[in-house]
């Protein structure tokens, strides 16, 4: 293959339902900068049917063309027709780079496309940018404008940076709410491509016998602001009470670690970490948490962290912007009080 | 029915992680472990094997020494075990490390393939749905149950907000989640099997339909242009002040930072 002929930056933009994730927008945000760097432009994927509506959201985040499928056999993800839509479109349109969301949908396309059409792909990045290879070599000797995709493994406790330079697309798969969405621009247009896919069925299309949605009945908390974050030292599901009456005050929305979880104390859905979501608040409350480096891995992004936690050398002081080594039933309650008095001054 | 079950041995990270003075990880020093999805994978074929009668091979790739996983598998129940070891199949990537155990799997007679959704050392869950690519065969991930209907399997797949029941045609391959299931302990009787049993060792040139162009360090499309222990960003103040003083100061930082 002639790496030359491959140009752009193509983005994944996941919709289920007809609504599109948050990650499809972020997505198009990191692309921009990363054509900007190479001087090309931005364009987003979508697949699904009856969905050519939603490309004008996708132009208002930043994409600058939209590539639309829309058919029948795209009503609801499945790998085969999905593979076979993404895999048509890479080979007709040649992209240099190719972004996917790393949710439960994207870690089965992400793989399946990429071995589909030879090339590699790298999981759940945290950082993309555009540099040469291999990093210490002589200049004569670099590719240049290569894509830079760095990801942690060993849940967090290393992280590798990796770049694909003789195949196209370099491919990756990135969290949600790593990247940065752009502010939406209102009736911006993008120019929309209608793509005919030839979805041919075979042996590896399966059948959906039944879908069963879960009732969402918690926040999302990797939209929320403020989040008020406790740990195993909260001590009991009825303590989170007080972390309840703080985040009330204060505007925000309770999460926790993966031992509340464990405890049975809090729902999954509220779980920060490596094996939980990854937020990015303006505020972080980590209260009674100890830090380990999976629970690290899902917050250390955050603005602005705040820890209490009565163990002096717990980790989680490591990464907050201010400590209190203090008694967590004594502060919490406290400053509760003390944001109300605030908010009723106002 | 024949069960192929793909395992990976993996640093245990349970008790930390060890590193080396330039920051790369210390495998030596770290335990070993079966990946807990591939376990819970192995414990998926282990019932399908008592309902259905199947037989089942376990399948890994890695250094000799990885022929551990195969003898705890043989505890747990399994019947065969095959090892594909060879120094030019080393620093593969998961393109090139699916091309290769999709190779191996060629040489086995096989209905249904089960791995694990991901291996704790590199969290990609790329490798099981690549080769179930490589072998032209549909592929189920993330699964939380298994069962079998005719020459079909049901299989419950996990999504974020929902749960797909879907059916598909065997051969086919499922990769589990670690939640889907509690692996069985090892019994005494099968670990005393477990020394007594044959392990298919397979090299390179075992492995027919395999381009030497898609194997090891050199046929791996992804490179990695450097590695490190994480660098985080520095601690902040730390302070140790009674209750109300301990308010004030967060509220003096939360005014100061315009929060409230």
């Amino acid at each position: 293959m002639s790496l030359e002929e491959y140009k752009g930056v193509f983005t994944f933009a996941q919709q289920v339902d007809h609504k599109l994730e948050g990650v499809a927008f972020e997505l198009i945000g990191k692309g921009k900068e990363l054509a900007n760097d190479l001087g090309t432009e931005v364009t987003a994927v979508l697949l699904g049917s009856d969905i050519k509506d939603l490309a004008d959201q996708l132009a208002e985040y930043g994409a600058d063309h939209v590539i639309v499928v829309d058919d029948p056999e795209l009503k609801d993800y499945r790998t085969e027709p999905y593979a076979q839509a993404l895999a048509g479109v890479i080979n007709e349109f040649k992209p240099e780079i190719f972004l996917v969301g790393a949710t439960a949908i994207g870690r089965d396309l992400g793989p399946t496309v990429s071995a589909r059409v030879a090339t590699g792909l790298t999981a759940d990045c945290t950082s993309l940018e555009i540099g040469n290879f291999p990093l210490n070599a002589p200049e004569d000797q670099q590719k240049k404008n290569q894509l830079l995709m760095t990801r942690p493994a060993f849940g967090g406790n290393t992280i590798a940076t990796i770049a694909c330079p003789d195949n196209r697309p370099q491919m990756a798969t990135v969290r949600p709410g790593v990247m940065i969405k752009l502010e939406p621009k209102k009736g911006a247009k993008a120019d929309i491509i209608e793509y005919k896919a030839d979805l041919k069925k075979n042996n590896k299309y399966v059948e959906i016998l039944d879908i069963v949605k879960e009732v969402k009945k918690t926040a999302d908390i990797m939209e929320a602001k403020i989040l008020v974050s406790g740990g195993r030292g909260v001590g009991s599901a009825e303590n989170f009470k007080l972390l309840d009456d703080l985040a009330e005050a204060i505007g925000g929305t309770v999460s926790c670690s993966r031992a509340v979880v464990d405890n049975g104390w809090k729902p999954k859905d509220l779980q920060v970490g490596q094996t939980g979501k990854t937020v990015r608040p303006n505020v972080y409350f980590a209260i009674g948490i100890s830090g380990a480096i999976q629970h690290i891995a899902g917050m250390e992004e955050s603005d602005i962290i705040i820890a209490i936690n009565k163990d002096e050398t717990a980790p989680i002081f490591d990464v907050a912007d201010y400590g209190i080594v203090g008694d967590l039933n004594k502060i919490v309650p406290a400053l509760t009080d003390a944001i109300k008095a605030a908010n009723a001054a106002k | 029915m024949k069960i192929v079950v793909c395992v990976k041995q993996v640093p245990d990270t349970k008790n930390g992680v060890v590193f080396n003075a330039d920051g790369t990880l210390n495998r030596a020093a770290m335990d070993k472990v079966m990946n807990p999805d591939d376990k819970a994978g192995l414990e998926v074929a282990l019932q399908l094997k008592e309902k259905y009668d199947a037989e089942i091979t376990v399948v890994t790739m890695g250094i000799p020494d990885a022929d551990a996983v195969l003898r705890e598998a043989f505890a747990m129940g399994a019947d065969k075990g095959v090892l594909i070891t060879d120094r030019v199949l080393g620093g593969a990537d998961t393109w090139a490390t699916s091309s290769t155990i999709a190779a191996g799997i060629r040489n086995l007679d096989y209905d249904l393939i089960i791995t694990g959704r991901q291996a704790i050392d590199g969290d990609t869950a790329q490798v099981g749905p690549q080769i179930g690519e490589h072998l032209g065969i549909p592929v189920i991930s993330y699964a939380k149950s298994v069962e079998v209907e005719g020459n079909n399997i049901i299989v419950e797949r996990q999504y974020d907000d929902r749960t797909h029941k879907l059916k598909a045609a065997m051969p086919a391959l499922v990769t589990c989640l670690a939640e889907a299931t509690t692996p069985r302990y090892m019994t005494p009787g099968g670990i005393f099997d477990a020394f007594e049993k044959e392990v298919t060792v397979w090299g390179r040139n075992d492995l027919k339909d395999l381009d030497d162009a898609n194997v090891g360090l050199a046929g791996s499309p992804t490179k990695i242009a450097k590695a490190s222990d994480k660098v985080r960003k520095g601690a902040g103040e730390k302070v140790t002040l009674d209750p109300t003083e301990s308010v004030k100061y967060i509220m003096d930082k939360l005014n100061e930072k315009h929060v409230i």
